[in-house]
């Protein structure tokens, strides 16, 4: 009896509990469920579990303190109850892991195991390595691109990719082709380095869709993006060869469509330099001014982008002998003088749309406007050059079928107006208009696993080239794991402008010969060319550190060249169409290894074999180095809480012998040998980030102080028949130590 | 008066009605709810989606277990999707995979299976 009487009152007694019960689900604040969370009433033994989707009943008590707590959430306590049943509990993550973010450090030069080219991208942090501070310095620590040594004259420094020189890349800014023309020899110092947040540099074929002219590959510089740019960015920079640069960014967000940063760069070389006492100086003096304004429209709802820029840059350079005054002995022969002054004036408009139910669908329209005036002077040679370019590019791009299947196709006209006259023992002039109308249609294929293929081509109407076809293609296959291999083919083809691209020859008393065919560019044919290349690279662990392990092979076979003739003697530089075989072949193998946490080595072997037919014979390409080696170094210390740290970074660069063109009809004291002597040099860097807003850094170039020992031949008689200048092979200047600091205003 | 209104109402709930049945969006966006773990996972499903004519992007990520597509409705509906996804091994929103299928899945791409 007494049992059932118990019985009763549990009965009872459950029942009214069950009228008496809260319930509820605990989550996190993104409304996951927090499975088995412990639920009880503080200070009680009555608890419960929650279940795997978080959810709990428990028996009310009323006036009790409800606890809920989960491993890594603060423990949340409710005493106040609204409704007592579908409670939703959201718990907050405990502070000390909320804070506990994971770094894995991004490094500052990327290669994409998806990417279907060949492509290094280089980010702003790859850039900051460098000294200072225009585009052309900044591939001294990239093994894809081999920088050569500035000549005395321009002070420049060239490129080479896959050991062709720049006019057979195609440089491009936001995708619209920018150094070309006119502004070939110098174009890439018309940039400063702080203006650009990435750079692409692809070998071998590009894409159709930016043009045909690309031969050896294509670098495409990003520049900073009003939206996301940051308030002010100062850059101050000072260098022992006395060169001073100030780089400063003001940004402004009008309100959450346009935004808008007007960049400005000046630099200096105020004193003269003359380390290895041969009477020249071994750096131009000059001063740049170069001021961008750019704007940026992004509606989100509408899928509208939009960027206007206009820009505007003068760029002063004089050189020659230490005592030479411009104003008294320009256009006589008292003393060796040069000057080089360049007016640039750009604008750009580019209207982007992407439609809003269709993400992979858009259109977008390139549209750039620029003006280039050089006029200059190499002693009594004289080279002026204007040119007016309008270039237009309508894309459209969507798929077929789905998105692994995608197209682009669209129109593009360019437009060049050049006026151009050289004076170089007789007066020439060689005005002319270039302009070329084109449709091009790009197909990729994306299996969206393992394989890739771009296949494109364009047809262009040219009224200097003719109706022609630019056939490329892209594949990409990835094996297996952290493994991809690539092949590309492509042809490519254009007018040599080749005053403006050899215009360093003017600096000696070499004559100008083109010999006369019947083409329509100084009378010469278009440069035709098609590139072969494949690569592969691998991705491993090696004592259980991250390793990549690359080789790339490129060939580039020469059709029709403007052969740039050195050799037929010391006095002349010929130039005529390629009549017989000129083909570059590359190679390339290069490893990246981290050695240590935040320690990272990045090394490269780099073979080139690049040969011509000459009229003298089948030589080497002069002043190329056949071998070269390359090693980056790069440690940085551990963030600390305010983002402070230190950074070092050196590069170590070798360069084999390199063949010396014929000097033998110079007198015997300017007669140089068949080849250079191997050397090498090493830069260095060392930055200290005192946080996320300031730093200083100091560096220095050639540190091992290697000089080329005979810069200028027949130097103490300028005017004279042996004088040449142009013969550049290693540094000129020796050991150049830097500093400068930088200031953000986030 | 009151009758018009009513009238009214239930001509342009008509409307409405008839307008949402018969209009087939030829680029449908939608979040398909799947289960998995990894990339080979991810590798999967989209090109289970992918198969299917109709679906012209599939995109599937492991953070929120979505597959997000975008579809011509004249051609295809999230229900074939669900079907083909489970067909693999992947459960989905509408359609749950058969034991069979998931027992076929590589070892590194088990997810945790929601109680029926």
């Amino acid at each position: 009896m007494k049992t059932y009487i118990l019985l009763f009152f549990c009965v009872l007694f459950q029942n009214m509990q069950a009228q008496e019960t809260i319930s509820g689900k605990v989550v996190d604040k993104n409304n996951k469920p927090l499975e088995y969370a412990l639920i009880s009433w503080k200070d009680t033994e009555i608890g419960t579990e929650a279940d795997a989707q978080g959810n709990f009943t428990l028996e009310f008590v009323s006036d009790g303190i409800l606890q809920i707590s989960y491993v890594g959430f603060e423990i949340l306590e409710i005493s106040s109850f609204l409704n007592k049943q579908n409670l939703v509990l959201t718990l907050k993550a405990e502070k000390s892991l909320d804070e506990l973010v994971i770094k894995t450090t991004r490094k500052s030069t990327t290669r994409s195991h998806t990417s279907n080219t060949n492509t290094v991208t280089m980010n702003s942090g790859e850039l900051l390595k460098a000294a200072c501070c225009n585009l052309a310095e900044s591939f001294e620590t990239n093994p894809a691109i081999d920088v050569n040594f500035s000549d005395a004259i321009s002070g420049s420094k060239q490129i080479k990719m896959l050991g062709l020189t720049s006019p057979y890349i195609l440089i491009a800014e936001e995708n619209i082709p920018t150094v070309r023309g006119a502004s070939q020899a110098y174009g890439l110092s018309f940039i400063p380095g702080t203006w650009v947040e990435s750079i692409q540099v692809t070998k071998g074929a590009g894409s159709v869709v930016n043009g045909f002219e690309s031969i050896s590959g294509q670098i495409n510089t990003e520049l900073i993006k009003p939206a996301t740019d940051i308030p002010f960015y100062l850059n101050l920079f000072g260098s022992t060869d006395s060169r001073f640069e100030i780089n400063t960014h003001l940004n402004h967000k009008l309100n959450d469509k346009w935004s808008s940063t007007l960049f400005v760069h000046g630099n200096a070389r105020v004193a003269k330099n003359d380390m290895n006492h041969d009477g020249f100086l071994d750096n131009p003096l000059g001063s740049q001014i170069n001021v961008m304004n750019r704007w940026q429209y992004i509606d989100q709802e509408t899928g509208l982008v939009a960027f206007l820029s206009a820009r505007y840059m003068k760029d002063e350079k004089q050189t020659g002998e230490i005592d030479f005054d411009k104003k008294k002995d320009k256009g006589t022969t008292n003393l060796w003088g040069s000057e080089i002054n360049t007016e640039k004036f750009d604008a750009n408009a580019k209207l982007g749309y992407v439609f809003p139910d269709m993400p992979f669908q858009s259109i977008g329209w390139q549209n750039s406007f620029s003006y280039h005036n050089q006029n200059s002077y190499f002693g009594l040679n004289e080279y002026d050059i204007t040119q007016r370019s309008f270039y237009s590019n309508l894309i459209f791009s969507s798929i077929i079928s789905n998105t692994l299947h995608k197209f682009s196709t669209g129109l593009n006209f360019m437009y060049d107006n050049y006026s151009e006259n050289v004076f170089n023992y007789t007066a020439q002039n060689y005005d002319r208009i270039d302009n070329s109308v084109g449709a091009f249609f790009e197909y990729t294929y994306d299996n969206a696993n393992n394989f890739a293929l771009v296949l494109g081509g364009r047809v262009d109407n040219s009224n200097r080239l003719g109706v022609f076809v630019t056939p490329r293609l892209h594949l990409r296959y990835n094996p297996w794991e952290d493994a991809v291999f690539r092949a590309s083919v492509g042809r490519g083809k254009r007018v040599a402008n080749i005053f403006a691209e050899n215009q360093y020859l003017f600096a000696s008393s070499r004559q100008f010969n083109i010999q006369y065919s019947d083409g329509k560019a100084y009378n010469l044919n278009p440069e035709i060319a098609w590139n072969y290349g494949i690569s592969f690279s691998q991705g491993f662990h090696f004592l259980g550190k991250k390793a990549e392990l690359g080789f790339d092979f490129y060939r580039t076979d020469f059709q029709n060249q403007i052969v740039v003739d050195l050799d037929q003697s010391a006095r002349t530089v010929d130039f005529y169409n390629l009549d017989g075989k000129s083909y570059a072949n590359s190679f390339q193998v290069d490893l990246a290894y981290n050695l240590a946490k935040h320690f990272n080595l990045r090394a490269a072997y780099k073979y080139y074999d690049i040969k011509t037919t000459y009229q003298t014979g089948n030589l080497e390409r002069p002043l190329q180095a056949k071998n070269r080696m390359f090693v980056n170094l790069e440690y940085q210390t551990h963030e600390t809480d305010k983002g402070g740290s230190w950074k070092f970074d050196a590069t170590w660069n070798w360069l084999g012998k390199q063949r010396l063109p014929y000097t033998g009809d110079n007198l015997a004291q300017n007669q140089l040998g068949q080849n250079t002597n191997p050397f090498s040099t090493i830069n260095a860097q060392v930055t200290k980030v005192f946080n996320d807003r300031f730093e200083i850094y100091v560096g220095g170039e050639n540190i091992t102080n290697y000089q080329q020992n005979r810069v200028i031949l027949g130097a103490d008689d300028p005017f004279g028949s042996n004088f040449d200048s142009t013969m550049i092979y290693a540094p000129i200047f020796g050991q150049m130590y830097y500093a400068g600091l930088r200031f953000k205003i986030k | 008066m009151k009758n018009l209104v009513f009238v009214f109402l239930a001509l342009v709930g008509f409307a409405f009605n008839s307008n949402a049945q018969e209009k087939k969006k030829k680029n449908a966006k939608h979040d398909i709810e799947v289960l998995g773990n990894c990339d080979m996972c991810k590798k999967r499903i989209e090109k289970a989606a992918y198969a299917i004519k109709g679906v012209k992007s599939a995109e599937w990520h492991s953070e929120d277990q979505t597959l997000h597509v975008i579809i011509d409705e004249n051609k295809t509906s999230t229900t074939v999707i669900c079907d083909a996804v489970a067909k693999v091994g992947h459960d989905t929103g509408e359609v749950r995979a058969t034991d069979e299928d998931y027992e076929k899945l590589h070892t590194c791409c088990v997810y945790e299976r929601k109680t029926e």
